[in-house]
């Protein structure tokens, strides 16, 4: 560099050149500007989903209720497997720290065993995320979807004791399967040029007569309860009308924050709205409730999965280069181990947002 | 390329210290642990006097769950990211730029969605057919 650079009073000054002024590598720094656009990505989704969150604040599924499910374990288990499949990435991270630990002291066999921990524990995350969304597109209940898009669920009216909430019922348990005329056309069939889409498993006319014939089911709405007692003590007229429609239209109207429950007469009512049914979610539909809930999950996970499986297959690129001792004959040595580590950190970071904002709040 | 492979190793203003790299890093494992059992703690029991009162328009408990997210970002960049052994050019350069334009974006489209929200639930709009 002494050559390329003339002698000016600059010499010495940090950004007078001939120097690097962040002390960091050019790699380093491309890596760090690469990272800082990921990151406005993935803001740019998780704003979007902000928005979206609010636009429909009153009536947006409670992700405890449909993110319930943990590996051989019946039941409702909200959190808990989020919480897992967090752990595991934060724990990838640490074995990952650790290998650019052993890099800095060119350690290549602690370098080798660390950045394979690290793919193993990749792997189990994209493992986990896979099974999570099969039990997502999957779905448990089943529902009946409105020409407007809205979500009616079953619950049972019964409650035993201690029961903080009505609980789902599943349209598969009362449903009357009849007998069927209308077969999915193919295109094999006739008409090569025109296909449709697979048939939803039950007519909205079998679940309505089903329905009919249990007498302790109840339709739930999207709607979350505000809290009525509060509306009604409100001095303005605007807030006890509301207060007084919602007690006449839901039979859970005391219950803050619970899904509102329709009452029978109001429930019959609500059914003949219903145009198709659905059962777990796709792009289109979605049991849950709101379609854009659904639409976000796939995008946002899915980024960030996709984001978990290519840094895995960096991860095994740099874990041969290793074990052909690549780095050990490099004029930087191990640098290429940070400069991946920095991108996987960034992807335990992005998930802990993820986590936050889809499971937690 | 010569490499300085000298780590700061105190974490929580320096209150913590640890003798070796390898050791701060196991630290902080613990220490994010912490805060996601905690998180989870709080999203399962749902205490009343978090849900139930509210701060510029958001519960108290979403509040605190923001808030242990951005601790936890914090630990990730400082010290797996070894953001704490950078320049702060570099840490100022990375952080603020992300800061300004994501808190600039969240302003705008959550000050929006909840306008929306506001049409929807009291303008003469039908939007339920």
């Amino acid at each position: 560099m002494k050559a390329t650079v003339s002698n000016t009073d600059t010499e010495g000054k940090v950004w007078g050149g001939g120097n690097q002024p962040l002390k960091a590598s050019y790699g380093k720094l491309m890596m760090w500007f690469f990272l800082l656009s990921d990151a406005l990505t993935f803001s740019g989704f998780l704003a979007a989903y902000g928005f979206s969150r609010f636009k429909f604040i009153d009536s947006w599924p409670i992700a405890d209720e449909v993110y319930n499910h943990f590996p051989f374990f019946h039941g409702d288990h909200p959190m808990y497997f989020v919480a897992l499949m967090t752990f595991i990435l934060i724990a990838s991270s640490v074995t990952m720290v650790l290998a650019v630990d052993a890099g800095h002291h060119m350690n290549k066999a602690k370098v080798t065993f660390y950045m394979f921990l690290t793919i193993i524990g990749g792997a189990i995350f994209l493992g986990s995320q896979a099974w999570e969304w099969t039990n997502f597109i999957q779905g448990s209940y089943g529902a009946l979807e409105t020409k407007g898009g809205q979500i009616l669920q079953f619950v049972d009216t019964h409650m035993e004791e201690g029961d903080e909430k009505m609980h789902r019922v599943s349209v598969e348990d009362f449903a009357t399967a009849s007998h069927k005329e209308r077969v999915r056309h193919e295109s094999k069939e006739g008409l090569w040029f025109t296909s449709e889409a697979a048939l939803p498993t039950y007519s909205v006319q079998d679940v309505i007569t089903g329905f009919n014939t249990k007498e302790n089911l109840a339709v739930r709405t999207q709607e979350l309860m505000p809290n009525v007692a509060d509306l009604k003590t409100s001095e303005n007229p605007a807030d006890v009308a509301k207060a007084a429609r919602y007690e006449s239209l839901y039979m859970n109207a005391d219950k803050t924050g619970q899904k509102g429950v329709l009452t029978r007469a109001g429930s019959e009512k609500a059914l003949k709205d219903a145009v198709v049914y659905v059962k777990g979610a796709n792009l289109v539909h979605n049991e849950y409730g709101n379609r854009l809930f659904g639409d976000f999950f796939f995008f946002i996970t899915g980024f960030h999965g996709f984001h978990v499986f290519s840094g895995v297959i960096f991860n095994i690129i740099i874990f041969f280069n290793v074990i052909l001792g690549t780095y050990d004959r490099r004029k930087n040595n191990y640098e290429m181990v940070e400069k991946v580590g920095l991108y996987w950190h960034f992807v335990d970071l992005v998930w802990v947002f993820v986590f936050t904002f889809f499971y937690l709040v | 390329m010569e490499h300085d492979n000298t780590h700061k190793l105190a974490i929580f203003r320096g209150t913590l210290k640890f003798k070796s790299n390898t050791q701060k890093i196991w630290g902080v494992l613990i220490f994010l642990s912490l805060i996601t059992i905690v998180e989870v703690g709080f999203g399962i029991v749902k205490p009343a006097f978090l849900t139930e009162n509210h701060f510029i328009g958001m519960k108290l408990l979403n509040w605190l769950f923001i808030i242990l997210t951005l601790v936890k970002a914090y630990y990730i960049a400082w010290d797996f990211m070894h953001l704490r052994d950078e320049k702060s050019s570099l840490r100022r350069a990375v952080v603020w730029t992300g800061i300004f334009l994501v808190a600039y974006l969240l302003f705008i489209l959550l000050q929006e969605g909840t306008y929306i929200e506001g049409i929807k639930t009291n303008g003469y709009v039908k939007w339920n057919f």
